[in-house]
């Protein structure tokens, strides 16, 4: 019974004397923080940097745009993320490298017959306007618009680029991920909701915006109305390990992984 | 060598019980710090009776999502008391014991189910059979609060069947051997004897409704406005801080700490008003066994 004892105690003191005893700062910091659309996106690319760079570590945290903008200037955090293009009071000495550019798609049940809308109708049904799909030559059903939370980056840019001043109506159906928006349309014949590109499907169906389709062809040479930047901001010349990650980031190989993310790359867009 | 033993386990077990009250309270505190000078500084009844919750244009009023609580989780009760006291009696009184055997563990199932997959059967089942037949989009107070009649029924069928059966039994001989049938004993003698152990069954109910998240987040549709119908979306207090915090910085992060302050309230009035009426009833029932 003893010698038992004295075994699990001479191995809990040897695994905290290890945990101890192993240094923690060998290794090179990169802190990184920003827009939970980027978050994703970059986490991957991160992830696959420190298999090749095993003396890095590279940690990610969200936060939202407004955040990563915030800490980047305060210098709190080496890079920070953005899922829009910064405006000119946000600039202040930040420099914008773009990853890549997301669509973002306005989708609607399969079974309505609607498939192309402009940016007006779009707002019209997302501010309550157009209260039934017949009033725009659809089927008669109630308008069932669905929204993200506030905060999140996707409404955000809805926001910016679709509705500009008008409000989203207050009944708007909020749900808190991409997937239950997609969930709350494919089961819901007059709903009307918008998601990221990465996670389009054939469950839903994706709308034409004035009279664009919202392929990664028409994203990536910037004639889709909605789209949005993915940006690394960082103030400054990037320098040491910064500068290197940001390279991989812009190299072919990041390029393939923002690809393999649905997301176009920076090398694919037409400047 | 002995008395050192048990001096040691006695004051182990002491701070063991100590160690609930200090998380408790700094929790409490925590809460309170984060959320209360944002409440000064917006207006304390401003926030609560404020009818608009807007973060991007500084509104934050809290009642719609008072009114979505209370209003999902009484709904639930309406549903969950009859069915899991007529459910309770029947497993305490009449079933077989074979009958018990079974019942007894599918029950406990239920209380096992984790809530996400409540919250995702109501998703996809519910939603649209009530689209279908309630109109609307699904989405609503009355869906959220069949998700969670069936989530506490367990709690309020175990322990109210456990008061029942701890009903001593010389008052159900007493009442037979007056004559009285089995449903009269029932009614008349044992039900109302439970009576403090029953409030007890459904205060944790309660608590478990008004402090699920997750399912009501899937099912309500969040949104934060007065329902007029129970087929209208509401948005609970719960749902509020959870949708929000992962972005929220500032003012409006505060404001989520300000209505976990008002859930917390609200669940302190609730405990007090159901703790009253179990020591009343307590009182004048006489058969304070529970």
């Amino acid at each position: 019974m003893d010698s038992k004892y004295v075994l699990i105690v001479a191995v809990i003191i040897f695994i905290s004397a290890y945990l101890m005893l192993t240094p923690g700062n060998q290794y090179e910091r990169l802190q990184i923080a920003g827009s939970t659309s980027v978050q994703p996106v970059i986490e991957k690319l991160a992830e696959k940097y420190q298999e090749t760079h095993p003396n890095v570590r590279i940690n990610v945290q969200g936060g939202g745009s407004g955040l990563g903008i915030r800490t980047v200037e305060q210098g709190i955090v080496n890079m920070g993320m953005s899922s829009k293009a910064l405006s000119k009071d946000e600039k202040n000495g930040l420099t914008e490298y773009i990853v890549g550019r997301d669509g973002i798609i306005i989708i609607v049940n399969n079974n309505n017959p609607i498939t192309n809308l402009t940016s007006e109708q779009i707002r019209s049904l997302f501010s309550g306007e157009i209260e039934n799909w017949n009033q725009i030559n659809g089927s008669d059903m109630g308008v069932h618009v669905v929204v993200r939370e506030s905060g999140s980056g996707t409404l955000q840019s809805f926001q910016d680029i679709i509705m500009i001043h008008t409000k989203i109506r207050k009944d708007a159906i909020v749900q808190s991920s991409t997937e239950s928006v997609k969930q709350a349309i494919k089961q819901d014949p007059g709903a009307i909701g918008f998601i990221s590109l990465a996670n389009m499907d054939n469950t839903v169906k994706a709308i034409i915006v004035n009279g664009i389709s919202p392929s990664a062809q028409n994203i990536a040479n910037g004639s889709y109305l909605l789209q949005r930047p993915f940006e690394i901001l960082m103030k400054g010349p990037p320098t040491g390990i910064s500068k290197d990650f940001l390279d991989y980031v812009m190299g072919s190989e990041g390029q393939a992984i923002i690809q393999k993310q649905k997301i176009i790359p920076a090398n694919q867009l037409k400047q | 060598m002995k008395d050192i033993g048990e001096f040691l386990i006695e004051k182990g077990l002491l701070i063991t019980a100590f160690l609930s009250i200090i998380i408790i309270l700094l929790i409490i505190i925590f809460i309170f710090s984060e959320g209360l000078p944002f409440m000064e500084s917006y207006g304390f009844l401003k926030f609560i009776f404020g009818s608009i919750w807007d973060p991007s244009s500084g509104d934050y009023g809290v009642l719609p999502m008072i009114v979505g609580s209370l209003g999902i989780t009484s709904l639930a009760l309406v549903f969950a008391i009859p069915l899991s006291l007529l459910c309770a009696i029947y497993m305490a009184e009449i079933a077989p014991k074979t009958m018990r055997k079974i019942l007894k563990p599918v029950i406990e199932t239920l209380a096992g189910i984790p809530s996400v997959v409540y919250g995702f059967f109501g998703l996809i089942v519910l939603v649209p059979i009530m689209r279908i037949h309630f109109g609307g989009t699904g989405f609503s107070m009355f869906t959220a609060s069949i998700i969670l009649t069936v989530m506490i029924l367990p709690t309020i069928i175990s322990v109210s069947e456990d008061a029942l059966r701890f009903i001593p039994h010389e008052y159900k001989e007493a009442s037979l051997a007056l004559g009285a049938t089995h449903w009269q004993t029932i009614k008349n003698v044992i039900f109302p004897a439970a009576i403090p152990g029953i409030i007890t069954a459904i205060i944790l109910g309660m608590g478990r409704a008004i402090g699920e998240t997750l399912a009501v987040i899937m099912v309500a549709g969040n949104v934060a406005q007065f329902p007029t119908t129970i087929s209208d979306p509401v948005r609970a207090l719960t749902s509020n801080i959870a949708i929000e915090m992962g972005y929220a910085t500032g003012i409006h992060y505060s404001a989520l700490f300000g209505t976990a302050i008002v859930l917390f309230i609200i669940i302190i009035i609730l405990l007090v008003v159901a703790n009253y009426f179990h020591y009343k009833k307590k009182i004048t029932i006489g058969g304070g066994y529970l």
